[in-house]
């Protein structure tokens, strides 16, 4: 079983790991590249499979960080028919690393998806990947065939492409949606590992996550622990963008300075003001703070941020927080589900405050502010919780601006960098 | 055993009549709807807090078994 690989196999000692097979010409690795580079998957039935991910330390890579080994341990647990579900809808507009994922290296996450099928006592996977994700799916399918081709799995694989959309990721509104209900978060608990697709239990996971459980299998948790820390162990996909000359996803070690990150993307373009950290539900940074920082929940928590959605965005420092932070609330208050009466109208209140602070037009920022309480907390998911999240921090970090809107200037030079998908 | 109220969020839709069978313990927010913080009800409030639960139309809101400090919030 996976322990002898670990002997078997020399070992990986180098970053990237989960790119590391990546082809020259971007294509999609096929399955004879895949097992050259990987070998062939560890024995199946791996019943101390779960003991290993508890010891590499494998934490979930789709932004709450759960113990892996946890949650497999919880549906592992339940009777009857049950589910896996391979969460590569990244519906974070910054975020590209779950796509890079299944359209570079797709039999990774499968691999990762039947080990952790197999570890839970599970024969049907669905792999949910967003509707527009196009090529990502193409890459899927032909890999699946591939599989199917070479009697590689005993599982079945079910591709869903799910409706495109903010919140549709959200753990209990994908289950819902795949369930053939609206893409909406559902009232917890039950939590999905009790009654998920279809109401039976069903383990989720991102697909990075299961990438990374692909190689611990094979490698062992060793392996796993040469990069990281003791609490934060292991390598991970961050994507950056913003003002640097090559944005992009990367693979980082955890524990890695954000300012050697920004450094293997080319550096910044231009002056950085401050930073965008863990994506839309994540926080500003002021710039060297950020760049100081490593890249672990315990170094970026105190200044008030997480890795989340593992996103780091340049903002240039001509370019004005509050006007994109207004167009993000925007985005968001747009984005919420409409089930929760705070998040409904408290993100839709709270965006027209931020805009008229943007338009340096007279805002009312203490009320605000005492919204941002109001609202924190009162959704069935964590959506407006993100959102508040979001606001605060850009009301700490870009409290200059805000002095300076509140006499009706403002410094920046109107350019627009962070997607919304909505015009102007 | 310590009792909590819970709210259902999704079924809630500001009718409001909760807070003003219970104000000690829940306000509403600018947009007519219940804060309920889900900390352990009082021994004193408790029947006001059954009259809270029971004049909900939607039945959103339940008195149920206050969350243990061990128990595994989030999965």
């Amino acid at each position: 079983m996976s322990r002898m690989a670990v002997s078997e196999l020399a070992p990986l000692v180098q970053l990237p790991r989960l790119l590391a097979g990546v082809r020259a010409d971007r294509a999609p690795v096929s399955l004879d590249e895949h097992l050259d580079a990987y070998g062939d998957p560890p024995v199946r039935h791996a019943a101390g499979l779960i003991d290993l991910v508890e010891a590499s330390g494998l934490t979930g890579r789709g932004g709450a960080g759960f113990p892996t080994a946890t949650k497999l341990r919880a549906v592992a647990a339940q009777r009857g028919r049950k589910f896996v579900v391979a969460n590569g809808t990244e519906g974070e507009l910054l975020s590209r690393k779950d796509k890079a994922l299944l359209g570079l290296v797709p039999h990774l996450v499968l691999d990762g998806a039947e080990l952790a099928a197999h570890a839970v006592g599970v024969y049907d996977i669905i792999v949910a990947v967003g509707q527009s994700a196009v090529h990502e799916r193409a890459a899927l399918t032909h890999a699946l065939d591939e599989r199917t081709r070479n009697g590689l799995d005993d599982v079945r694989f079910q591709i869903a492409a799910a409706p495109d959309g903010f919140v549709v990721g959200e753990e209990t509104a994908l289950l819902s949606w795949i369930s053939g209900g609206q893409a909406k978060p559902t009232f917890v608990p039950p939590r999905p590992f009790e009654r998920g697709m279809h109401g039976r239990p069903t383990l989720v996971q991102n697909v990075e996550t299961l990438a990374h459980l692909a190689l611990v299998a094979r490698y062992g948790p060793g392996w796993f622990r040469e990069f990281g820390t003791d609490a934060e162990p292991g390598s991970a996909l961050v994507t950056v963008s913003g003002a640097l000359a090559q944005p992009g996803v990367y693979e980082v070690a955890l524990g890695m300075r954000v300012r050697e990150l920004i450094d293997w993307a080319g550096g910044a373009t231009e002056p950085v003001g401050a930073y965008l950290v863990g994506g839309y539900f994540g926080t500003w940074v002021a710039s060297a703070d950020a760049e100081r920082a490593a890249l672990l929940g315990s170094a970026l928590a105190p200044l008030g941020a997480s890795l989340g959605a593992r996103t780091i965005f340049a903002l240039p420092a001509h370019i004005c927080g509050l006007v994109e932070t207004a167009r993000l609330v925007r985005y968001l208050a747009g984005e919420s589900a409409g089930q929760c009466g705070p998040c409904l109208h408290g993100l839709a209140a709270i965006a027209d405050g931020f805009e008229q602070l943007a338009r340096a037009e007279r805002a009312d920022v203490p009320q605000i502010a005492r919204w941002l309480e109001q609202v924190r907390g009162r959704g069935a998911c964590r959506h407006p919780d993100g959102a508040v999240r979001l606001v605060a921090s850009a009301l700490e970090v870009f409290a200059t601006e805000v002095e300076l809107h509140a006499t009706g200037r403002c410094r920046g030079d109107g350019r627009l960098l962070l997607p919304t998908g909505i015009p102007g | 055993m310590k009792k909590a109220l819970r709210l259902n969020p999704i079924a809630c839709e500001g009718h409001g009549l909760c807070a003003e069978v219970l104000p000690e313990l829940i306000s509403l927010d600018d947009w007519g709807y219940p804060i309920v913080d889900g900390k352990p009800v009082p021994k004193q409030l408790l029947a006001h807090a059954r009259r809270a639960v029971d004049v909900c139309p939607t039945l959103a809101l339940a008195l149920s078994r206050a969350r243990g400090a061990g128990e595994i919030k989030t999965l």
